[in-house]
């Protein structure tokens, strides 16, 4: 079962320190592979931090782990994931005329996926 | 092979002051390097992003050129390179925001001598507030005057703790200026944001809005200010904010001395893009009937802001721009890289100190993954990993000096801190440019 | 090809600064320099270029135009859609293409000046934060040798030192500004103005008494002090002056006013045609040219030199670093705004405009602008311009030169604006011709004077070789708007409009010494309140290219 989120890609500086350490190391990797999410939304879709989830987006699906949100950081319905390849893949290739594919609050579906589905 | 040849080691530690940090746009000038055996291993008042970037940036053990994932002599790569770019009938170059203007303006060069399209990453960053003040201008300042007079500073989609780290402390919240001797006492910051971001922890006001709704809010703060009255439960349902709250808002603009709103790419990324752009800018415009009030993006890479000033001072457009015709046209959705590759236009491509095969959507890559593309940059990274040709280079601001352009414009030069064995990207721009104007037949400069 | 000999032989030369006028003589050309004829009748020309019956002239300068740096980019960015009706400029083997508009891309800009035969240029609005930028730009700016001035008038640290009293800081600061930033000379815009204008709503200084804010000096002061330091610093072109009140009605008398503080120093007042209206504040009605009455001034005080600003009707461009006069006529034509505040500096507003000849106000303009050239009587001190973008394109010099020269021309477009420009201006009444030899004058030989540059603008010997060849034709717009051939340092660069080749051109500059001692104080100041590093600031002559250090007298 999915349930539909807004998914708000941006800037962190783990992922911005991760570049510069270079883009196939750890800590860059684990950044854009790691999706915030609200505390009660965790609690409504029974997360925990570090289960794998699948993300639907009308252009495409992608994987990641899940961490709560610090405090009040998120509101509920909203996600937040570093860009990178994840968020790439939800995005889809429309600029309506401007250059800019719409890559922040994107309609995404949420699901949990069972242990072990690395 | 060229494969890079590392100076010998001497354990001298070398000073260099008021070196120049090209991270993100703050483009921070004021860093102390200490420099062993062509390693940074301090780089004093850099903040956590420029720390990663001066200490992470050592000497690449790669080849300084590969063909098809094969090392290979710059020689053999420039002629690639050169063929790559003269065989097809759409080439485009993207990137530059991470190079200097010097190895821009060659790079524009070269996609004028090929009828080619050149476009930067701000077409994903704030090509959007580009076209916004196509619209309707913009009224803006250099930070110094931030710094030196801004007692209302704003944020709206932007979230500079993460970014932009030394903003709040170097330009706009703490410093004290000449008509803000009190520094951060004499300020109040107001961040508008869909999420309670770490940059909000520095507000005295942050006001949550829904997300997608910033053209809403935006548009209602125009109204407020101009003195249009609308419905408070409208409001409340557009915004996810009541009215009272923005009321109180606009009266705090009209009222402030020097106001300043910084916007990010929660404006330009999402829904509405230009639009989102051109209400700040219009609302920014419309407050100085009121008082004075300035409105600046938060440019991201180091020399972002220089790209725009190149291509622009060179084609007339500050990007998206297709030579095809023989002279420079710009229409952003139709010459901008995200579509030209999605459309599946391109033949050949450049990418200059860029990573699109990490950054774009999925149906450009694809394409791009099909075409033979020349890639330039300092690591490796997916888009150099996929490339017919890929030049590890030398560092910006590191390894090489040259002038970059700060968010607000301010040309700034560079202070290499040690040589590296692999060639600038001006270099190898340089020697592709003069390849390719051989091939073409090209007599100028 | 340092070895080459050019001559150029045959050609009725005009050389005012020579006092050659109409004679036909031959030119001989080396190393980029005018030389004299060989002595040895065995040297022969390794290049001959038969110009009789043509007209030769030594190549324009334009002494005031907004090429390069901030505002002019920022304009090209804002306007896309001027760009897309125009002209295009294709690439070619020899030249990089571009776009025109109002504003035309660098490579665009060298290529038209050299096509109308000028190779000295000027900007005139240079913020010294973004000396680098205008250097950059001009590296990408080919035919031309190139210069620009830096704005001065709204510094904090001139306004302090005035304030202070303090004229040896004062002295120091400028040589050491000019110096840094590797500009030709002081420029003040809207002087003390801006300032009030980056201070408050609407703000701006309306005369030249006002006090500016918190620095507490005057316009007047600002004017007088910086005019005595650049004579006491001996710079080849003083002072360089936007007046205040610029286009506002009744602004006349800001200007006589502006002309009465040099008190006998060397001063050059700039696009004076938008500071030469009377009429009352704000009414239309009684906007009408004040343009004799100042004329009388500048004809009677040998330190005063003019460029006319000359507005041509049509779209175009308003740019300045004057940032409430930006604000005024944003709000005047209702379009799109840029303003650009830039720290302890300087301001800059720009926005598009439309000069039509059915407006009162706009013919007025017009009528102003030629009113200048026909009213000075010395051509030496009254240099063409249209203040470009602002008042129209250096594009139309070719039409002002046949406004001047053809007073029919000139009464049949008078007559197609509005009528009652003829009870407002002189214009109608004035029949005086312009000569080749004064056309010469006010766009060469004048200007080189004006700004101390010794080796422009004349062709005697040792002059830079930059010579314009000119077929001559009856309708004078014809004649100038086509050169038959333009050289620059000696290259023939442009031939009946074809490009043959695009040479970087030069960089002119100053580098007046300053008292080091003195400058620790600058230092201290800048590390207060800049938002980089001083020692980031300065421009190196790596960004220049073939820097020239232009003396002091």
């Amino acid at each position: 079962m999915s349930t539909p989120f807004i998914l708000i890609p941006g800037r962190t500086s783990k992922q911005g320190c991760g570049i510069s350490e270079g883009k196939y190391g750890d800590n860059y990797q684990q950044e854009i592979n790691t999706l915030q999410v609200a505390a009660a939304d965790m609690q409504r879709l029974g997360l925990e931090s570090g289960d794998r989830v699948r993300l639907t987006s009308e252009h495409g699906q992608a994987e990641a782990s899940v961490a709560a949100a610090k405090k009040d950081e998120l509101p509920e319905g909203v996600l937040f994931i570093a860009y990178g390849d994840v968020s790439s893949r939800l995005m889809g290739a429309d600029t309506h005329g401007s250059g800019m594919p719409t890559s922040k609050g994107l309609d995404v579906e949420i699901e949990k996926l069972p242990a072990n589905t690395n | 092979m060229a494969s890079a040849t590392t100076p010998p080691e001497t354990g001298e530690l070398k000073i260099v002051k008021d070196a120049t940090c090209t991270f993100c746009g703050c483009v921070c000038d004021d860093i102390d390097l200490s420099v062993q055996d062509n390693q940074i291993v301090k780089a004093q008042r850099a903040c956590v992003l420029g720390k990663a970037w001066f200490l992470n940036h050592d000497i690449e053990d790669r080849p300084s050129c590969l063909i098809e994932g094969q090392p290979a002599t710059l020689e053999e790569g420039y002629d690639r390179a050169a063929q790559i770019l003269t065989g097809g009938r759409y080439p485009i170059i993207y990137g530059l925001s991470d190079s200097p203007c010097e190895a821009q303006r060659v790079a524009v060069g070269i996609a004028d001598w090929i009828d080619g399209t050149i476009d930067t990453t701000t077409s994903v960053c704030h090509g959007p507030s580009g076209m916004a003040v196509q619209g309707v201008g913009e009224v803006t300042c250099t930070l110094g005057e931030v710094m030196n007079r801004g007692d209302l500073i704003m944020f709206w989609g932007s979230n500079p703790a993460e970014s932009h780290p030394r903003h709040f402390t170097r330009y706009s919240l703490m410093p004290k200026g000449m008509f803000t001797p009190n520094g951060r006492k004499d300020r109040t910051c107001v961040i508008v944001d869909v999420r309670k971001t770490k940059s909000a922890k520095a507000a005295d006001h942050f006001i949550q809005i829904k997300p997608r709704r910033d053209f809403e809010a935006l548009w209602t703060l125009r109204a407020l200010v101009n003195g249009v009255e609308l419905e408070a439960d409208e409001v409340g349902r557009q915004t996810g904010v009541e009215l009272a709250v923005w009321q109180d808002l606009a009266e705090r603009m009209k009222s402030c001395r020097f106001g300043v709103v910084f916007f990010g790419m929660g404006l330009t990324m999402t829904r509405g893009k230009h639009c989102n752009t051109e209400a700040l800018l219009a609302l920014t415009r419309d407050l100085n009937a009121h008082t004075r009030f300035v409105a600046k993006p938060n440019r991201g890479h180091g020399n972002v802001t220089g790209a725009d000033n190149v291509v622009a001072w060179r084609t007339g457009y500050s990007f998206g721009v297709n030579h095809a015709r023989g002279y420079p046209r710009f229409n952003p959705g139709e010459y901008t890289t995200s579509d030209v590759l999605a459309r599946g236009e391109a033949d050949s491509a450049m990418m200059i100190a860029c990573d699109p095969m990490a950054n774009f959507s999925e149906p450009a890559r694809a394409h791009l993954r099909k075409i033979p593309y020349v890639a330039l940059d300092a690591k490796e990274t997916p888009t150099t990993r996929s490339a017919a040709v890929a030049f590890t280079v030398a560092t910006y601001g590191i390894n090489t000096g040259g002038t970059v352009y700060r968010l607000d414009d301010v040309p700034i030069p560079l202070r290499p801190a040690f040589p590296s064995p692999h060639p600038s990207d001006q270099e190898v721009l340089t020697q592709i440019e003069r390849r390719v104007r051989a091939i073409k037949g090209i007599r100028g400069q | 090809m340092a070895d080459s000999l050019l001559k150029i032989a045959g050609g009725t030369i005009y050389d005012p600064a020579n006092g050659v006028s109409g004679q036909v003589a031959d030119l001989w050309v080396s190393g980029g320099r005018i030389v004299a004829p060989p002595t040895d009748p065995e040297v022969r020309p390794s290049r001959v270029i038969d110009a009789s019956g043509l007209v030769v002239m030594p190549g324009g300068i334009d002494m005031h135009c907004h090429i390069a740096g901030p505002k002019v980019n920022i304009a090209r960015k804002m306007r896309p859609e001027e760009k897309r009706r125009d002209e295009v400029i294709p690439r070619t083997t020899v030249t990089h293409s571009g776009t025109m508009g109002s504003v035309p891309s660098t490579f665009a800009t060298g290529y038209k000046y050299a096509g109308l035969g000028y190779t000295t240029a000027f900007d005139a609005a240079i913020p010294p934060l973004a000396a680098r930028h205008a250097h950059e730009e001009f590296d990408d700016t080919p035919c031309l040798d190139k210069g620009f001035y830096l704005l001065m008038g709204n510094n904090h640290y001139v306004m302090r030192s005035i304030q202070e009293n303090e004229p040896q800081k004062l002295d120091t600061f400028i040589a050491w500004l000019l110096s840094s930033a590797k500009g030709f000379a002081p420029k003040l815009v809207n002087p003390g103005g801006v300032e009030v204008w980056k201070t408050r709503q609407g703000g701006n200084v309306h005369g030249l008494d006002d006090l500016v804010d918190y620095f507490e000096v005057t316009p007047r002061q600002i004017i007088a002090q910086v005019a005595q330091s650049a004579g006491r610093l001996n710079l080849p072109h003083p002072v360089h002056i936007h007046c205040n009140n610029l286009g506002m009605p009744g602004n006349w008398t800001t200007t006589l006013e502006t002309m009465k503080a040099l008190e006998g120093h060397r001063g050059h007042l700039t696009h004076i045609q938008f500071h030469s209206y009377g009429g009352g504040e704000g009414d239309e009605n009684t906007f009408n040219s004040k343009v004799t009455e100042l004329a009388e001034y500048v004809n009677t005080h040998e330190n005063i030199t003019i460029d006319v600003g000359q507005v041509l009707f049509g779209e175009t461009t308003s740019m300045t670093g004057d940032g409430p006069l930006g604000y005024f006529l944003s709000n005047v034509y209702g379009g799109k705004w840029f303003s650009g505040d830039t720290e302890m500096e300087s301001g800059c507003g720009i926005t598009p405009i439309k000069y039509k000849n059915k407006s009162l106000v706009h013919g007025l303009q017009w009528a102003i602008g030629l009113e200048w050239y026909l009213q000075v009587e010395d051509p030496w001190r009254v240099v063409m311009s249209t203040d470009h973008p602002n008042g129209g394109s250096f594009l139309a010099y070719p039409q002002i030169v046949r406004f001047l020269m053809d007073r029919t021309y000139r009464q049949d477009v008078l007559k197609t604006c509005h009528p009652r420009i003829r009870d407002r201006s002189s214009l109608a009444d004035l029949d005086r011709e312009y000569t080749l030899e004064e056309i010469a004058i006010i766009t060469r030989a004048g200007p080189a004077r004006i700004l101390g540059l010794k080796n422009k603008g004349h062709l005697g010997v040792g002059a830079d070789a930059d010579i314009t060849i000119y077929t001559p034709h009856e309708n004078k717009e014809t004649m100038f708007e086509l050169p038959r051939m333009v050289f620059k340092s000696g290259n023939l660069i442009v031939e009946q409009g074809e490009m043959r080749e695009a040479p970087m051109g030069r960089t002119l500059h100053v580098q007046p010494n300053y008292d080091n001692e003195l400058e620790k104080d600058i230092q201290e100041w800048f590390e207060s309140y800049y938002s980089i590093r001083y020692r980031n600031y300065p421009v190196s002559e790596s960004y220049m290219h073939e820097p020239e250090v232009v003396p002091s007298n």
